[in-house]
């Protein structure tokens, strides 16, 4: 099967979050963007179906800057193509659904068999971009995938419920499916390799249109969470930590 | 029809699930404050006898057809499109879980309805919809507005309690049959494959000894084992650990995973994002561990130190061994 892998960049949840008080949005300047953790669980999955049954991998994603290197790593693990869409707008943050429209524009002249994409994204405000993708190339959409495998001319989604239960779903293809976690852990690629892939490898360019904010909610504003009465922090080095936490559970009758 | 509030209520296995009820409650505000009414929206196969169960609407729509009987995606969104057209409400909630986010984003595409997720809390102000939406891990809350005339909403745990809206009752029931085809869906139920019992059931065990990413390396794992030993509790854990194959999905707390309601719950290295949360209803003592002081765990923990967990295990471990002599 011919398979597309849409990669969002979201922030890196790992870095402090600040808010642009002029805006009332999150403050973007000195923002990192990564690969989103489920994005990468769908290229996963895509590159152990292509593993196992042949045909190809394309990783597509919109250029919301400094994006070649996680194109480039992806083809060093196995992807055969690399499509980046620039467009206006796309580095102040883009809805899922302008990058719904954008990727349905890019992928619907039908030369794949599958999309696999993240169940959703950290940053996800107005639905999910795989679910919102599917309904705009008018095919089905199954999410919450844990495995994907090829049947008979149509692929088999495992969807995942609360307390490990899960259901197999017979799929037709073309179809989107969202990856809520790869059969395998992400595979990781060696710094050597990504170097070769910049070397030999093309990312394909596409223009796109200007990202909208049609189809979103309106968002007015952000805020950090409320900190409730928050933790009683204990200070310390591990080892005074240790000895009070020590205390704390006789007194609760842990120990 | 142009202020009323629709509920899509999930059903696993013959169950209503909590979040229909979660969402009844937030339904049951939002119409109240547009001075709507509240429908709830029943598709499954033989499911005519839980409307009885969804007494907090004030009526319920059952389609009942062998096709919706287990979820089954193309089926559902084909039967919930059939009755979108024939008039939709200012309000569709939707479950943030793995059947009401496959339905809110095809139905809302296919009519150009806005979307908003995931929501957590509403507000009806000057006839307008507000919502709160928990974003990037629970480190950020956006605040929105839900536009018209019908506006999806994807709506996660944490903002209503669902016992609220666990009453019986007899609200108007009227049945609807599909107009679509249902037996065309490009989806089909397949069967379901059980979780794995063998395991210890982590909702059973008063304390919990619970890993996160920060515990950095699969090694480390055995260390708070030891600790857990120790202290005659078990480990569990955050859905990285469980998808790196670190620990068994029998270990899971989480939405995903289980829901646990420890005496002691420990977290090592977890940031507390809103999916972990969803599994730890309540607690007696929660203490985390961990070196971002902005963690979102830390909003909701009893005690906290911003300490490294791997500093910290082995000395723990160590002196309540020292304890229990
Ligand atoms: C549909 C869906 C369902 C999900 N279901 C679940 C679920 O059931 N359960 C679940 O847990 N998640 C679930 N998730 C994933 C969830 O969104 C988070 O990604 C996950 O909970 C994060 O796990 P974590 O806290 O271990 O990792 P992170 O969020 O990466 O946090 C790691 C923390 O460790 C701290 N840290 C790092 N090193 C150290 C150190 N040496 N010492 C101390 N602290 C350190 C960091 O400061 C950070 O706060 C689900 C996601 C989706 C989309």
């Amino acid at each position: 099967m011919n398979i597309a892998v849409p990669i969002k960049f979201v922030p890196d949840l790992v870095e402090e979050m600040e808010i642009d008080s002029s805006t009332g949005k999150l403050d973007r300047t000195f923002m990192r963007l990564v690969p989103n953790e489920l994005d990468e669980h769908a290229l996963e999955q895509a590159l152990i179906l292509k593993e196992r049954h042949g045909g190809t991998v394309a990783v597509i994603t919109l250029d919301t800057g400094d994006v070649d290197e996680a194109l480039f790593t992806a083809v060093a693990k196995g992807a055969d193509r690399a499509i980046k869409i620039a467009g206006e707008g796309y580095a102040e943050g883009v809805t899922s659904h302008a990058c719904a429209d954008l990727l349905a524009e890019a992928l619907k002249d039908g030369s794949f068999d599958l999309i696999l994409a993240g169940t959703q994204a950290v940053d996800d405000l107005d639905g999910s971009v795989g679910a919102l993708l599917a309904a705009k190339l008018g095919i089905p959409y199954v999410g919450y995938a844990t495995k994907v495998v090829e049947a008979g001319g149509k692929v088999v989604a495992t969807k995942e419920y609360p307390g490990g239960l899960l259901a197999e779903i017979e799929v037709s293809t073309p179809a989107v499916i969202g990856i809520q976690a790869a059969e395998k852990p992400p595979r990781y690629v060696v710094t050597s390799l990504v170097m070769d892939a910049m070397k030999k490898a093309k990312i394909d360019e596409a223009e796109g249109a200007a990202a909208g904010l049609e189809g979103a909610a309106e968002i007015t504003g952000m805020r950090p969470p409320e900190a409730g009465k928050g933790a009683e922090m204990i200070d310390g080095d591990a080892n005074a930590v240790a000895e009070k936490l020590v205390g704390i559970l006789k007194e609760k009758g842990v120990l | 029809m142009a202020q009323d509030v629709w509920v899509n209520i999930e059903t696993l296995r013959g169950e209503v699930t909590e979040i229909s009820y979660t969402m009844l409650a937030a339904g049951k505000a939002i119409a109240k404050g547009l001075g709507g009414s509240l429908r709830a929206v029943l598709l499954g196969g033989n499911v005519k006898g839980l409307a009885g169960k969804l007494g907090a609407a004030d009526s319920v729509t059952v389609v009942d057809h062998p096709a919706l009987a287990d979820f089954n995606p193309d089926a559902h969104l084909l039967a919930l499109t059939d009755l979108a057209k024939k008039g939709a409400p200012r309000a569709f909630l939707f479950g943030q879980t793995a059947s009401g986010t496959d339905l809110a984003c095809g139905l809302a595409a296919k009519f150009g309805f806005p979307v908003a997720s995931p929501c957590r809390t509403f507000k009806v102000e000057g006839g307008e919809i507000l919502f709160e939406a928990v974003t990037c891990g629970g480190k950020i809350i956006a605040d929105g507005k839900l536009p018209g005339p019908t506006g999806v909403a994807i709506v996660m745990p944490g903002g209503y309690k669902p016992e609220e809206a666990m009453v019986g009752g007899s609200p108007k029931v009227d049945e609807a049959s599909p107009e679509s085809d249902l037996g065309a869906a490009r989806t089909r139920f397949r069967a379901y494959i059980e979780p794995d019992t063998s395991d210890v059931d982590i909702s059973k065990i008063p304390i919990l000894i619970s890993v996160g990413r920060g515990i950095g390396q699969k090694e480390n794992i055995d260390a708070a084992k030891e600790l857990a030993a120790a202290l005659g509790g078990e480990v569990s854990s955050s859905r990285p650990i469980v998808d790196q194959g670190w620990l068994p999905t029998s270990r899971l707390v989480g939405k995903s995973g289980k829901s646990v309601k420890p005496k002691l719950y420990l977290a090592l290295g977890i940031s507390g994002s809103p999916e972990h949360m969803e599994g730890l209803p309540s607690w007696e003592t929660l203490v985390a561990i961990n070196t971002d002081q902005k963690a979102p765990i830390y909003d909701v923990a009893t005690f906290g130190a911003a300490v490294d967990v791997l500093e910290l295990i082995p000395k723990l471990t160590e002196k309540v061994k020292a304890a229990k002599g």
